[in-house]
């Protein structure tokens, strides 16, 4: 009787372990898959991109089809654009994660801050574009850098939110009861020794939203709209280095293309270099905590 | 230390006077600062709110002009000021569902191979490439896209499935075509190739929260890997699973950059994968500037608030059910 | 202030009956306190008096109420919502429980040192400043003798001194430990009270803290809760056992380690249970 069930239990180990090694194999094939596409983009960006840079590409404006150019103007928009609307989302983030984090942690209203702040933060940017627009260009007029950086801020802020009131939670709440009872007021402790714990989270929260808007377009294409010229004037339409990659890579100009792969090839390598700035803060904070 | 002393000194009583002094300015500073920061809070509030509000508002004129026909009419017609955006619609259903149904099972394939079946030196840096190629932006998606995936698309494969496939019963109208290379079959690959490292490392974390002891419980069996998987991680974080695809699900809905670049930009209802289409996301980026009636204009914005709606549901249910798990967790 | 120990006496008749013969003048007293929390009643009606520069013990398995005890005398659990204290608690005959006692006069008065030692994410020299700096205005010179005599005072000056600019996170735990106590002192309180301060430590930092107790309670009134009742019959005065929220049986530690009045008392100290 041993021997034959021995022989069904072998059997069924075998078919087991074979099953097994194709679904291994298979997870293994959809990971070198996934990062193929992925590495083939980059790849692509980076080559062309780096082909398309040239001197100028910092300091002459945005060219008329046919001729030379760079994308001066763009940069300075996208700069501007992105710093205001980190100084804008930064502040109100921050607040508000603070408040969701030290006053309203398990509260309901708490739960739908959050609940809200999760969808606003992978809500389709086109649509905050649309929101700023009824909100700002159709009210003043027209379109301008300020509605730019404010449809900007709108993504910035979700994210912040988001990593100030987990880096808050995480500090000890034996932190916050020592700090108090040396008699210092609630919003002291909170700047002063809260903030000042959760700062790598909060700062790399700010650069991941930072990686984010700098490559955003949509929410720019009828907010800040599109500046052939140089402006510093933040009430006037602002060229940004996404939307004029847009406007170019569509056109038929084989001028335009090589711009918009060199405007594309500073965007990713700017992203990539915030990304794995942010991680090694992380990792650093990591690090000193452990 | 004043009640040690037998004698009040008024330097004694100055200092207790202005301590007392301080505690009031204290507590008057805590309020405010509390005022503060419920403000901001209930700014992310208003913020969603007031989006939704605006849209509705910036569409009240299509939608009280076309009623419900805006839904199911497939005119765009700018010159005759007749809109209706069920092309749109379809294209951004149509594209979704072809991203999601290459994405989920090779997110999946992925998320396994990071938590279960690599060995532990390749985790963290192939995690890492992935989770860093989420962060590039959908821009160089769509430019590679158009550049370099169309004229393959063109050449290639549009020509093989036309001839293979698109002779097929049932399946084959879906498969014949131009070999024009753009597309809602094209686009909807360019989306699954940017949803993959977002749906993908949502899942890693979710398979990261599965107790090991449950899973070492199974391996002292004599489980297989792929049967730990199926009998107990997948059963275990199944909500947040699928919390995970509907959070891609609402970013491939909403996507515009990496679409617009290869969709066609074409008002037309097709059966074909291959013939170029529309979606309610690149239908208000190519045209929105363009708008020269109010009409016009209105029409796009109450496009752009059906897809707030749509991916308000989306992201809503995905929220609830990754919560589940972080509730399930909790109470363990 | 001065009239403060005569208010103890009307106000409080039961504490004063549950109060051994001390000795010493009470620094503060829990009278009829009840302390509420998620419609939980963890303390129950307990009075109590805490004996001025002396170290009072609070023992008693987990969840008996005595860190809940510990947290009302600085009033520190008024921190979160939904948490209720009924009774009187009085520091020099005024009760602190009431609103309109100044929350910065009771904390400067009334240090405490947690179970976990937490330094502030500064350099110590910062760590120990930082809460001098918010009740009063010192010149440099000032500031850096009475940092200096906080951490002397903690017995942790010595290992210190050549780097107090540097961050506090790199001490080891009982230096952090004794770090915290320093931060506690340096304010200048009259009370001092810990919760558990060497249930995160070794043996041998367990032993420096001990030390630094017993010299402490020349200077301050301090209320200790430990779960190691060897560390209580070591370092305190006066003991109290609490259980199940009530407050059990009180008196000097000795007699109430050698000859406890009542059983239950007996059963945890000789560890039938708990």
């Amino acid at each position: 009787m041993n021997a034959p069930s021995h022989a069904v239990s072998d059997r069924l180990y075998r078919n087991r372990r074979v099953r097994n090694a194709i679904a291994l194999g298979l997870s293994g094939l959809a990971t070198l898959f996934g990062l193929f596409w992925l590495v083939w983009i980059l790849w692509t960006t980076l080559r062309t991109g780096l082909g398309a840079m040239k001197p100028g590409l910092f300091t002459r404006m945005t060219p008329p089809p046919g001729s030379d150019g760079g994308l001066a103007n763009a940069l300075f928009g996208s700069a501007v654009m992105s710093l205001g609307a980190i100084l804008v989302g930064t502040p109100i983030g921050v607040a508000a994660g603070t408040y969701l984090a030290e006053y309203a942690r398990k509260a309901p209203i708490g739960e739908a801050i959050r609940f809200v702040n999760d969808i606003l933060l992978s809500a389709p940017s086109i649509v905050l574009g649309l929101f700023v627009y009824t909100l700002v260009v159709r009210t003043s007029g027209h379109f301008s850098g300020y509605a730019g950086a404010l449809s900007l801020a709108l993504i910035v802020l979700p994210v912040v939110v988001r990593t100030t009131d987990e880096m808050l939670q995480l500090v000890p709440g034996t932190m916050r009861e020592a700090a108090l009872s040396l008699g210092v007021p609630q919003w002291k402790v909170t700047i002063q020794v809260l903030y000042r714990s959760a700062l790598p989270g909060i700062v790399t929260g700010v650069l991941l939203a930072l990686a984010r808007i700098s490559g955003e377009t949509a929410p720019l294409l009828f907010t800040a709209l599109n500046n052939q010229y140089w402006t510093h004037d933040l009430s006037q339409p602002m060229a940004s280095v996404p939307v004029v990659i847009f406007q170019y890579a569509m056109s038929p100009y084989d001028s335009w293309h090589a711009l918009a792969w060199a405007g594309a090839f500073v965007v990713t390598l700017f992203v990539l270099l915030l990304s794995l700035l942010s991680r090694a803060i992380l990792l650093r904070n990591k690090a000193s905590h452990d | 230390m004043a009640a040690n002393s037998s004698v009040i000194t008024p330097a004694i009583t100055a200092a207790i006077v202005d301590a007392d002094r301080r505690s009031a300015r204290d507590a008057r500073a805590d309020r405010a600062f509390r005022w503060i920061v419920t403000a901001a809070g209930i700014f992310v509030l208003l913020a969603l709110a007031c989006a939704a509000l605006s849209m509705l508002r910036g569409g009240r004129e299509a939608f009280s002009t076309f009623g419900l026909g805006f839904l199911f009419s497939t005119e765009w017609d700018a010159v005759n000021h007749h809109f209706g955006a069920l092309v749109p619609i379809y294209g951004t259903l149509v594209t979704a569902l072809i991203a999601m149904i290459i994405a989920v099972p090779v997110s999946l394939g992925i998320a396994l191979f990071l938590t279960e079946v690599a060995p532990d030196w390749m985790r963290g840096p192939v995690g890492a490439a992935i989770e860093l190629l989420a962060g590039i932006p959908s821009i160089i998606y769509g430019m590679w896209g158009l550049f370099v995936f169309v004229p393959l698309m063109g050449e290639y494969v549009s020509p093989w499935l036309d001839a293979h496939v698109g002779a097929l019963p049932l399946v084959g109208p879906l498969f014949t075509g131009p070999p024009l290379g753009i597309g809602m079959l094209t686009a909807g690959i360019v989306l699954a190739i940017m949803v993959i490292p977002f749906i993908s490392s949502v899942m890693r974390e979710v398979f990261l929260t599965v107790p090991t002891r449950l899973k070492e419980s199974a391996y002292a069996l004599g489980s297989t890997t792929t049967e730990v998987v199926w009998d107990i991680v997948l059963p275990y974080t199944r909500s947040a699973v699928i919390g995970g695809i509907f959070l891609g699900l609402g970013r491939a809905l909403g996507e515009t950059m990496a679409v617009t670049f290869v969709l066609g930009n074409a008002h037309q209802l097709t059966a074909s994968l291959l013939m170029p289409g529309n979606s309610i996301a690149a239908t208000i980026a190519n045209e929105f500037t363009e708008a020269d009636s109010d009409i016009y204009r209105s029409s796009l914005i109450a496009l752009g608030f059906l897809l707030f709606v749509v991916t308000f549901i989306v992201l809503a249910a995905a929220k609830l059910m990754l919560r589940r798990l972080s509730r399930q967790e909790g109470a363990k | 202030m001065t009239d403060a120990h005569f208010a103890i006496a009307p106000s409080a008749p039961t504490a004063a009956a549950a109060a051994p013969a001390t000795g010493a003048r009470p620094k503060m007293a829990a009278c009829n306190l009840d302390f509420h929390y998620d419609g939980f009643h963890a303390l129950k009606g307990v009075n109590l008096e805490i004996a001025e520069k002396r170290v009072t013990a609070l023992i008693g398995p987990s969840g008996c109420g005595k860190s809940t005890l510990l947290r009302v005398f600085n009033r520190i659990y008024s921190i979160y919502p939904k948490l209720e204290a009924k009774g009187e608690v009085l520091l020099d005959g005024d009760n602190i429980l009431d609103p309109r006692f100044p929350l910065n006069r009771l904390r400067s008065k009334v240090g405490m040192v947690f179970q976990k030692p937490v330094p502030f994410p500064m350099s110590i020299y910062d760590n120990i400043a930082y809460g001098i700096r918010h009740h009063e205005k010192l010149p440099k010179g000032e500031m850096d003798a009475r940092v200096e005599q906080a951490l002397t005072q903690a017995a942790l000056w010595g290992e210190v001194k050549d780097k107090l600019r540097q961050s506090a996170l790199g001490l080891s735990g009982g230096q952090q430990q004794r770090l915290c106590i320093a931060r506690a002192i340096a304010l200048r309180p009259e009370v001092i009270l810990l919760d558990e301060p060497t249930s995160a430590l070794d043996p041998i930092a367990t032993g420096k803290i001990e030390q630094l107790i017993s010299e402490l309670k020349h200077e301050f009134t301090i209320a200790i809760v430990t779960h190691n009742m060897q560390q209580a019959a070591r370092c305190s005065d006066y003991t109290a056992f609490m259980y199940l929220g009530e407050l059990v049986e009180f008196g000097e530690t000795e007699t109430l380690f050698t000859k406890p009045a009542k059983t239950r008392t007996e059963d945890y100290i000789t560890g039938r249970f708990g």
